[in-house]
């Protein structure tokens, strides 16, 4: 069995339903037992919560506490709040996050806002990976009184070439971002997307084709999704085993050790 | 040649459909198709154990250029998968409100590629309430092939709407499934795009007849709520997010029985769609139901 390091997954309570696997045993069970070894966890609280400093300490608390040393935690960092710059510190600094996850939908800002461009340019120069939530959930079943506007990623192309070194990666991209503009944001080789919210008949071998395989990573945005449902992606494209092996793993370790 | 019993019912195509079924039924197994399963086993989860009938599958989103080569390749994906029968419907491209012409195209299409495989290979006849008569034809047209085995309403018009009723009490007639796609979008439905409240409305007034939801609605903790009175109507679990908890609810409110696997195949991963049920906190045999037994009864029964 391979190893896996799943770099979607997400802590606490998702705002508007409770999923199967939602508490952190049951959790860190499931991974477990589908061969997951490691899991980059954002919080579900940082979505509405505004004490983003309450949430990123929880999540490291409960990562810590529940994780087995699976659970890797992602703060999040949101730059429509007031001082957003002393939460980005704390998460390099003092809670020594690998990376954070960004919600630009839910906090309402836009790709091309001056604010987000900075906070990459912190994130490039700590070397921290940034992880950016595209989609949250299908705009369609959204429930109605958290309705959020889809984010547009076009503007991406234009800023990804200013911040050469940064480590992004987009999360859930597939859903509202079509492949054309997928393909051109991934000629920049310093950005990676998760296979998540990929669909079509064997999709991941279709995108090969398009993206290079060092830039696809396994994410299953577990557990709002079935994790089965990333992982049986992975045998409907009949990959070859080098690059299975690195989508499962070898592309996400690639870049917490450079 | 006509057996006695279709000469007496008069209704060859329903008779046709259950010798169809009841043939289909001692055919392929699971371990036949796994015996076409690529040579990289990449994943370290397997498909289900038990054999799966993908009831909600289009040709359109898959490679090749003929209905013959779709089909073959599609057959091949589905092999992968643990898939042993497909039922397939519209042909492509996807036209919202489609003429008399394209319907018939479409369905020339799909009567095409079930030639591929008769055996693994069942289909809807693909109609539009707002040609009444034009449906009326397709589906005798179509229905003369045993592995015709119900219609499928899309979104050119909803199904409350009273042109309905005649392609309704032919498809009944006819021993059909009803296949409704339905979403309630939170972002707005199209004009002619049917809820399952809507759906429900209809099947109040076809008790006897037996009606799917598709899609469940899209928002499935509505979509279920709707239609758990009325027995007569089926929800199907294709062609929307894997959000974890779908099925667990359908089966607490529905029970297994009622709860139908599809996927939505070109335009969904297979795999998407299949750990919808796979990763389900239900029993086993519910998935065995879900993946195949409820909808192979629900074909039986009709």
């Amino acid at each position: 069995m391979h190893s896996i390091i799943d770099v979607n997954i997400n802590l606490s309570r998702y705002p508007t339903r409770r999923l199967p696997d939602d508490e952190p045993e049951l959790l860190v069970r499931k991974l477990k037992s589908v061969g997951v070894s490691e899991a980059w966890a954002g919080s579900f609280d940082a979505l509405l919560h505004r004490d983003i400093e309450g949430v990123n300490l929880r999540l490291k608390k409960d990562c810590e506490r529940f994780g087995q040393r699976i659970l890797i935690p992602f703060g999040t960092v949101n730059p429509a709040l007031p001082d957003w710059k002393e939460d980005f510190h704390r998460c390099v600094e003092k809670h020594h996050f690998r990376g954070i996850r960004l919600f630009p939908a839910y906090h309402r800002y836009l790709l091309n806002d001056k604010r987000f461009v900075e906070l990459l340019h912190l994130a490039e120069d700590a070397g921290a990976i940034v992880q950016v939530v595209m989609t949250v959930e299908d705009a369609r079943t959204q429930h109605p009184l958290l309705s959020v506007s889809k984010i547009d990623s076009k503007p991406l192309i234009d800023i990804i070439p200013g911040v050469p070194n940064l480590k992004l990666m987009l999360l859930n991209a597939f859903r509202d971002t079509n492949m054309n503009t997928i393909t051109k944001i991934c000629e920049n080789k310093n950005v990676s997307v998760d296979i998540a919210m990929l669909e079509g008949v064997q999709k991941i071998r279709i995108l090969l084709e398009k993206v290079s395989v060092n830039q696809i990573l396994f994410g299953s945005y577990f557990p709002f999704f079935y994790i089965e449902s990333a992982l049986l992606k992975m045998k409907e494209s009949q990959l070859n085993s080098d690059d299975s092996k690195k989508i499962f793993y070898q592309n996400a370790k690639n870049l917490i050790s450079e | 040649m006509k057996t006695d019993v279709e000469r007496i019912s008069g209704d060859a195509g329903s008779c046709c459909r259950r010798d169809f079924l009841a043939t289909t039924l001692a055919g392929l197994t699971l371990a036949s198709c796994n015996q076409l399963i690529g040579k990289e086993d990449v994943s370290p989860i397997n498909y289900s154990a038990f054999p799966i009938w993908d009831s909600h599958c289009h040709l359109s989103s898959i490679f090749g250029n003929s209905p013959e080569e779709k089909m073959t390749h599609f057959l091949k994906i589905a092999d992968v998968t643990g898939i042993e029968h497909v039922v397939i419907y519209m042909g492509w491209p996807f036209v919202l409100d489609p003429t008399p012409e394209i319907l018939k195209k479409q369905n020339d299409q799909v009567l095409r590629a079930m030639k591929v495989n008769p055996d693994r290979i069942s289909a809807y006849v693909y109609v539009n309430p707002n040609h009444v008569d034009a449906s009326l034809n397709e589906m005798d047209r179509c229905f003369e092939n045993k592995g015709m085995v119900g219609i499928k309403l899309w979104v050119a018009s909803r199904c409350d709407e009273t042109s309905l009723a005649p392609i309704i009490r032919k498809a009944e007639k006819q021993n059909a499934v009803i296949f409704q796609h339905t979403w309630i979008k939170t972002t707005g439905n199209l004009k002619g795009e049917s809820t399952p409240m809507q759906l429900v409305e209809l099947a109040k007034k076809f008790p006897e007849a037996k009606f799917i939801c598709g899609h469940a609605g899209g928002v499935w903790e509505l979509g279920i709520r709707a239609i758990r009175p009325y027995s007569n109507i089926f929800v199907e679990t294709a062609g929307s997010s894997p959000t974890a908890g779908f099925v667990e609810m359908a089966v607490r409110e529905l029970g297994a029985e009622r709860v139908i696997f599809g996927s939505d195949a070109g335009g969904r991963s297979f795999a998407s769609q299949i750990s919808k049920v796979l990763g389900a906190d239900i029993s086993e045999q519910d998935k065995k139901m879900i993946f195949k037994d409820n909808y192979q009864k629900l074909l039986m029964m009709n």
